[in-house]
């Protein structure tokens, strides 16, 4: 492959990225104010994105074979119990991440 | 913007770790696909998406034709059209750097932004923009650090990408503590769930996201009420 040929992909996945992510803003541009339906979207949305994103974390783990996310969801579990106990976000984080790694090094491997 | 530093540092050490290791395995995906570092940081730089760019190394190793660059790119990154929605506000405050804030509104970033608690004396907007130039600082990093070093690190470091699940986890959890009506967290849940076991890891994230949509917006008057109450 051409070093141009490259560059251009590279410049097109930019671009593309970038759009996604400035479309609501072209929408919604602050000059007209923000309907009220897109302004309760905006606050009702987090929530609910922030679990979706827990659930793409482990969108790749075999619940049927191996660990059966078992490290997963035993590691998520001291985590938020942990974060519901301390409320320490680098504790709770640290502390869920190192287990995860004890276990899927050592025990399930 | 120098009192906003070490609080906006302090928000962004899970996403550091997240981000050196992410995008160090970025980094040497591209190096064995035949790109030398710049490479790494040139797309690191200009594209800035943890699965997007993995999918563009592939799409380089294969040599796809811009369509596909340009088709792939929209379809994995198009969750991203919802985050903006809750930024449209706080961005516009934000004049030139506003720009910058769109560009660099990744998951890990969008997710700190939302949970985002800003000390007493310290500009918001300032804490804002801090978070999202250190979470890009970390990404280049990683990925540029992968590229140079290539292979495998003296320690093993399996498992360490759990970090940002548990970030998202306990970004879940603050935000279950302080809201009262806790039905959009919990249709975000289970729409990701039911998608995920219908739809598979590849495609259940936009269907997801109409879904929630969907939900919130027929939901609206109940959890106005539950809001107000």
């Amino acid at each position: 492959m051409t070093t141009q040929r490259a560059l251009a992909m590279v410049a097109v996945a930019a671009v593309c990225t970038f759009a996604t992510r400035l479309a609501p803003f072209l929408l919604f541009n602050g000059k007209k104010p923000i309907p009220p339906l897109i302004r309760y979207l905006g606050e009702a949305l987090p929530p609910a994105v922030i679990a979706l994103l827990v659930v793409y974390c482990l969108k790749n783990v075999q619940w049927l074979t191996g660990s059966h996310g078992l490290p997963e969801l035993l590691c998520i579990a001291v985590t938020a119990l942990l974060h519901l106990w301390k409320r320490n976000n680098l504790l709770s984080i640290g502390a869920g991440t190192v287990l995860y790694m004890v276990l899927v090094q050592n025990l399930f491997t | 913007m120098k009192q906003a530093l070490r609080p906006a540092f302090t928000a962004t050490i899970p996403v550091l770790c997240g981000y050196l290791f992410i995008g160090f395995a970025f980094g040497v995906m591209l190096r064995d696909a035949g790109f030398a570092p710049p490479w790494a940081l040139l797309c690191s730089l200009t594209i800035y998406a943890g699965s997007g760019q993995y999918l563009l190394v592939s799409l380089l190793a294969g040599g796809a034709s811009l369509v596909t660059v340009a088709v792939m790119t929209l379809l994995l990154n198009c969750r991203h059209i919802f985050y903006g929605l809750s930024f449209l506000e706080p961005f516009h405050q934000m004049g030139g750097k506003k720009w910058y804030m769109i560009f660099a509104l990744t998951d890990e970033t969008y997710s700190l932004l939302c949970s985002l608690q800003t000390p007493a004396g310290v500009d918001p907007s300032a804490m804002r923009f801090l978070i999202a130039v250190l979470d890009h600082s970390y990404w280049i990093l990683g990925s540029v650090a992968g590229g140079v070093i290539g292979g495998v690190l003296p320690f093993d470091s399996t498992g360490i990408d759990f970090a940002m699940t548990a970030l998202f986890t306990v970004i879940f959890v603050e935000q279950w503590l302080q809201s009262k009506c806790h039905i959009p967290a919990l249709m975000g849940l289970g729409a990701a769930a039911v998608s995920l076991a219908l739809l598979g890891a590849d495609n259940f994230i936009l269907p997801a996201m109409l879904a929630i949509c969907v939900m919130l917006v027929a939901a609206r008057g109940r959890l106005y009420r539950e809001e107000a109450t």
